[in-house]
């Protein structure tokens, strides 16, 4: 049967008018938004100047929120790497008949709601929460210590939402490796700690790699855990853009560090996919 | 070997503290929903459905329930109806510019959702339109088109297009194929995209806060609400009753796409 050309096209058309219309044009509109004048009546003024970039760097307030954002985000790549490796390499060795159950148990926080999963860390964390509880109880300290609405809390609740993506994509590379390689390497006299160090760890470094280029531009767009989880001064770069355009009506400022915030994202996204290459990630996602 | 023992235990209680840590929080606000105390806190005192009662006599918390199935079921059409015969065209056909449209379909999963939010507001704001439930409708099937294309992509990869040639070779017309054999083919693949495409929707806060009004308020923007206020014992029993319904739908339709595939499958 000889294909037509046009055919897939034509299948295409749908999603790609919708891609097309509902969010590169709209993400076209943020960028040039962000060259407009906002007067002081708070009309915005079509325009080509750069003051809403000037704005962002003339002091630290609006860089120092960046950086925040840039080292929760690292931090929380850190810590999912060192908690998703073992489990995820725990899946790949493993040859227990309660495999698919236990990994169907990691999917399922993906199903939980975003917002329940974060805020019940406030049952664990706050004053007269879980740990606050049983310190009291035991008699360690005799007043609740302050856990909540700090950096930790917010790092808490986006380890709790990320933590899955991070130990799927190295179970997905690590998945990969014949396990005849590390028997070879051990029958050569190798320990199993060298075994794992010189032939199964280089191996599933694409995994790692992936999980950490996910878990890095996923933190750096969130909101809601800072939100929830954090206190004053742990506002990341999502909750600035939320509090010009949906606070104050700034719609060009808020565009300005839209457009920072996307260009940061693109530079790195690009970076990665001339390196390692962006298909190991859309690999894993799809297994979830 | 003994080192190997002792080595692999420890991976052993690792994982298991990893699954203590991510679901202690989780298992706490199913608990924490049946304490009748005021404040939504430990200790427990006592075992009572009042928080639940309460919950099913707030009249907001039903609307935005309403909303939320509504604007689910809405966007888990919408997207499949447009992402599956794209994810057909990638998997079945070979044309130029390929893989480039595939990454521009798939990487708006990695814009983060409050540059989506402003993106689309901005342009309804400028094509003087007001926020509207069309709005959060469009604003969700964006949202969820690029996981649709990756897990239908995912499950059509296995169907070999020898079925319908074998069907076609021995006499059905193409229709015929496509009822016959395509489409139960398919199946599967199409409701796992409606599935996740709706709870994608259903759980959304980030983008649908930029975009609900106050009529259409969703449960997650109403659970954001009401936290500005506080934890109380009736978000835990909204967030005990969320939980059970969203893991037992997935579990559900696992459950039953396997029949699914047992009964039409190829096996």
């Amino acid at each position: 049967m000889k294909e037509k050309a046009w055919k897939p096209w034509l299948l295409l058309s749908p999603s790609l008018t919708a891609v097309f219309l509902l969010l590169v044009v709209p993400v076209c509109f943020v960028v040039v938004y962000s060259f407009w004048l906002r007067a002081p009546s708070g009309q915005d003024i079509p325009a080509f100047q750069l003051g809403n970039y000037a704005k962002f760097f003339a002091d630290f307030f609006y860089p120092g929120i960046l950086l925040n954002t840039l080292r929760v985000a690292l931090e929380t790549v850190a810590l999912c790497l060192l908690m998703g490796y073992v489990p995820a390499y725990f899946f790949y060795k493993t040859e227990s008949r309660l495999k698919p159950y236990l990994m169907l148990l990691v999917m399922l926080p993906f199903w939980i709601s975003f917002i329940i999963r974060t805020l019940s860390w406030i049952n664990i964390l706050g004053d007269s929460g879980l740990i606050n509880h049983l310190l009291m109880k035991s008699g360690l300290i005799t007043s609740p210590i302050p856990l909540l609405y700090n950096e930790g809390a917010v790092i808490m609740g986006l380890l709790q939402y990320l933590l899955p993506f991070m130990i799927l994509n190295i179970y997905v590379s690590l998945d990969g490796i014949d396990k005849s390689l590390a028997e070879a390497a051990k029958s050569l006299g190798c320990t199993e700690w060298q075994a794992f160090k010189e032939v199964t760890l280089p191996l599933s470094l694409p995994g790692v790699s992936a999980g950490c280029l996910l878990v890095f531009v996923l933190t750096c767009g969130t909101y809601l855990p800072p939100m929830i989880l954090g206190g004053p001064g742990n506002d990341m770069i999502a909750n600035l853009i939320f509090k010009r355009v949906i606070g104050t009506l700034d719609w060009p400022f808020g565009s300005a560090i839209s457009a920072i915030l996307l260009l940061l994202l693109v530079i790195i996204v690009y970076t990665y996919n001339r390196y390692m290459g962006i298909n190991q990630i859309f690999k894993s996602l799809s297994n979830g | 070997m003994k080192s190997f023992f002792s080595g692999w235990t420890l991976i052993k209680l690792y994982t298991l503290m990893v699954y203590v840590w991510m679901f202690t929080p989780i298992v706490a606000v199913v608990i924490l929903a049946f304490n009748p105390q005021q404040f939504g806190s430990f200790p427990m005192e006592g075992f009572s459905f009042k928080w639940f009662v309460k919950l099913s006599h707030n009249s907001t918390i039903l609307d935005a329930f309403q909303n939320s199935m509504v604007l689910g079921t809405l966007t888990a059409v919408l997207t499949t109806s447009i992402g599956v015969p794209a994810a057909l065209a990638f998997i079945r056909y070979e044309f130029k510019g390929k893989e480039f449209l595939n990454t521009l379909l798939i990487a708006p999963i990695m814009i983060p959702e409050v540059v989506l939010g402003v993106a689309l507001l901005l342009f309804i704001r400028w094509l003087q339109q007001p926020k509207s439930f069309v709005l959060l409708l469009i604003g969700h099937v964006v949202l969820t088109l690029p996981y649709v294309l990756l897990i239908v992509q995912a499950r059509l990869v296995g169907i070999k297009r020898e079925y319908e040639e074998a069907a076609l070779s021995l006499g059905a017309n193409p229709f015929q194929t496509f009822r016959e054999v395509t489409f139960p083919l398919l199946a599967p693949a199409i409701f796992a995209g409606m599935l996740f495409s709706f709870t994608i929707s259903f759980d959304d806060v980030t983008a649908t806060l930029f975009w609900a009004t106050a009529q259409n308020q969703t449960v997650p923007v109403k659970i954001f609400g009401m936290l500005r206020n506080s934890i109380s014992p009736e978000i835990n029993a909204l967030g005990a009753v969320m939980i059970v319904l969203t893991v037992s739908i997935p579990l559900a339709a696992g459950w039953l796409s396997r029949r699914f595939a047992r009964g039409v499958g190829p096996s």
